[in-house]
């Protein structure tokens, strides 16, 4: 298995696609001969001529718009927003017709098309620049919602995102781009889409995690186990459809669960997690679901998202309040009210 | 580029100094045709014209549908009946149309069943119509939006080698918006072959024209773009079709789109839940009543010897049969699944929409249960 990192993997998996399907095409900002301000188009224009990756106008309704025309006229197109904040003016192509043209046409237009964005900070940029996003498409019914965090599911599950007969947005962890692991690309080892995995098993709490906070997840697993204490990570992989079956399983087994992500907590996917944990486990739950989220602040400035960003400590102090022992857990009580 | 040829290149793109017109309004033709157009056949004409009372039979019986209570809501075209039918005329039936909310008789020019073409506005939550099969988009409530859609499918023609055509409807109101600009800005970088079809009807709900743009006449928005413009009385079916037909060949020729802004009249309000007397004044509308696209046609036609009384009776018949068909077909209640709104969410739904679905499916089995009991 060789050494690769998600950007790596995330070219070839577009390569791979353009190569076995003349359906697919790549288009968007920049995505041709500069091969994207991430480079994950590389070389494909080079390589599959600008027939099948080419740079259009500078106008993100324009590019998700023409997607829109480009499905319905057979294509597939796998089409880049160059950062998560530059998506909002297609917010209305993505949210009006992208979501919904298989249903206003009962089922007779579907529209297989990806949008790919890179997410969430961790890099040090400026404003705009590094917004998580994921909750209002995961809000929004009609569209399907993917967030790798392993080179080797970037992969594939951008291969089943081109692949699937639904739109889907194709969320990338820009902080990830770089990292470099083993990741079998040519024989599948990657669980289905729409299934999450157990990144680390664990028998004294889950920690749900996805995209951006799976490894802080998996670095907090592994300060605690210095402790003694063992957290399974489970790592969602597409938050819809969301697998319900592997988390519910996981925090039936281990009684506690917090929800780790990276967005600001309020109104979040996190919130949604947590109510499903507890409308599903409620009887195996020794202490409420917790969340570990970002502030409910605008994206700080490249100096103070240290302070923004959960870390392991973050992670840590909400592990300790599971209520392990008969402590009642303050945190959250109001001023001059009793525990 | 040489002055000349720039001279030439912008000559190319800016729209007729005044709406290009065949026909006054008395159904009079005007005096020395306009350059550059070619007045359609007459069997042409006498079709647009059959359809176009066709398609004020269909308008009219929708709104008093609305009264009747058997249709939630109708945005009217009366009074657009030239610029609809000239459009889908304009077209052969390998291309596709990207329709608004108001352009139902163009829909029904199409060939759509009347009774599918009002299926959302009764109140269901599809289209009705099957877009792959009759090419034409559902037709789009947000603005302007449908307009980028229209340039992909154009550029999907484009790429495929077929030489079909897209044309998106849009109304005057709409070319305010982003998307409008985008799609023109796309097509013409891409010489996509898709006509931008304005209505402009003088108003978008209550707000005029003169608040909506100080441009001398929407056509003049392609020029920025690079896109060939043209403008057109849209009163006069006649130019409206020369005009049309000869957007189509030109996109269809491989040479790009085309912006053609119809100059018409929205005759009746908004839709039938808004009152037009709130801002405008009746003058105005007799002046336009004075323009009426259909008897501007149907004097035209008459002169030439085109049209007799036997064939107004006959279409008279003809539009009346249809009123009745939609009539009969609108009183029939129609009959929704409320379990199918979970089935075309996804080509394949989520677990949590089967669950949904059959929590639904067991809360109405025992409202029907609680009934019988």
């Amino acid at each position: 298995m060789a050494k690769v990192t998600m950007a790596q993997a995330l070219n070839t998996a577009l390569r791979d696609a353009l190569g076995e399907d003349e359906r697919v095409l790549v288009f968007g900002e920049d995505v041709g001969a500069l091969g994207g301000v991430f480079r994950i188009t590389d070389g494909l224009t080079r390589d599959f001529g600008e027939e099948r990756c080419f740079d259009t106008p500078l106008a993100e309704a324009g590019i998700v718009g023409l997607a829109v025309g480009m499905a319905m006229g057979g294509f597939r197109p796998v089409v880049e927003m160059q950062f998560d904040a530059f998506a909002y003016p297609a917010f209305e192509q993505i949210a009006s017709h992208v979501a919904k043209t298989r249903n206003r046409t009962r089922g007779r237009i579907g529209l297989p098309m990806v949008i790919r964005i890179p997410y969430a900070g961790g890099i040090g940029g400026v404003e705009h620049h590094c917004d998580s996003s994921e909750a209002y498409y995961a809000h929004t019914p009609g569209l399907k919602v993917v967030t790798p965090a392993t080179a080797e599911d970037a992969y594939w599950l951008l291969r089943d995102a081109i692949a699937d007969p639904d739109p889907v947005v194709f969320l990338e962890p820009k902080k990830l781009y770089w990292s470099r692991e083993e990741a079998a690309l040519e024989t599948r080892g990657a669980p289905p889409f729409g299934r999450a995995a157990v990144r680390r098993a664990g028998r004294d709490a889950t920690l749900v995690a996805y995209g951006p906070s799976v490894p802080v997840a998996l670095a907090a697993a592994e300060a605690a186990a210095e402790e003694g204490i063992e957290l399974e990570v489970v790592d969602l992989r597409t938050l819809v459809p969301f697998d319900d079956g592997t988390v519910v399983e996981s925090v039936r087994r281990t009684g506690r669960c917090v929800v780790v992500q990276e967005a600001q907590g309020f109104a979040g996917v996190g919130a949604e997690i947590a109510a499903r944990v507890q409308e599903r486990c409620f009887h195996s739950l020794a202490a409420p679901v917790l969340r570990v989220t970002g502030f409910d602040i605008p994206y700080p400035p490249p100096k103070l998202e240290h302070a923004h960003l959960p870390g392991v400590d973050r992670i840590l102090d909400a592990v300790d309040r599971l209520q392990f022992t008969d402590e009642p857990d303050t945190l959250h009580l109001p001023k001059g009210v009793a525990a | 580029m040489s002055v000349k040829s720039l001279r030439q290149t912008v000559q190319g793109l800016l729209p007729s100094l005044t709406p290009v017109r065949f026909v006054a309004e008395d159904g009079a033709p005007v005096a020395g045709p306009p350059a550059g157009y070619t007045e359609p056949p007459v069997g042409t004409l006498r079709e647009a014209y059959r359809r176009m009372v066709l398609g004020r039979r269909f308008d009219t019986q929708a709104t008093a549908l609305t009264k009747q209570g058997r249709l939630a809501v109708y945005p009217s075209s009366r009074g657009q009946e030239a610029c609809q039918v000239g459009a889908v005329l304009a077209l052969r039936p390998d291309d596709w149309l990207f329709p608004t909310y108001r352009d139902s008789v163009a829909l029904v020019t199409r060939g759509i069943d009347p009774v599918e073409v009002l299926t959302l506005l009764r109140g269901d939550w599809h289209c009705g119509y099957d877009p792959a099969a009759t090419r034409v988009a559902p037709q789009c409530t947000p603005l302007a939006t449908q307009v980028l859609h229209a340039t992909g499918m154009a550029e999907s023609l484009r790429r495929k080698g077929a030489d079909g055509v897209a044309m998106a409807l849009i109304g005057d109101g709409a070319t305010s918006e982003g998307d409008f600009h985008e799609a023109l800005n796309f097509a013409a970088v891409f010489r996509a072959p898709v006509v931008f079809f304005v209505q402009n009807n003088q108003y978008a709900i209550s707000v005029p024209l003169a608040r909506q743009t100080a441009a001398p006449a929407l056509a003049y928005k392609g020029i920025g773009h690079g896109v060939r413009s043209e403008q057109v009385d849209g009163n006069d079916a006649v130019a409206v079709l020369a005009v049309l037909a000869s957007a189509v060949a030109h996109a269809r020729a491989g040479h790009g789109p085309v912006l053609v802004e119809a100059h018409t009249y929205r005759m009746d309000a908004h839709t039938n839940a808004d009152d037009a007397t709130r801002y405008r004044r009746d003058e105005e509308v007799e002046r336009w009543r004075a323009a009426d696209p259909v008897e501007r046609l149907e004097t035209y036609l008459r002169s030439r010897g085109a049209l007799t009384d036997a064939d107004t009776a006959a279409l008279r018949e003809e539009a009346e049969e249809l009123a009745a068909a939609l009539r009969a077909g609108m009183n029939a209640d129609s009959v929704l699944d409320p379990l199918e709104l979970f089935d075309h969410v996804y080509a394949e739904p989520t677990p949590q929409l089967r669950e949904q679905r059959d929590r639904l499916a067991a809360e109405l089995a025992a409202a029907t249960q609680a009934q019988e009991d």
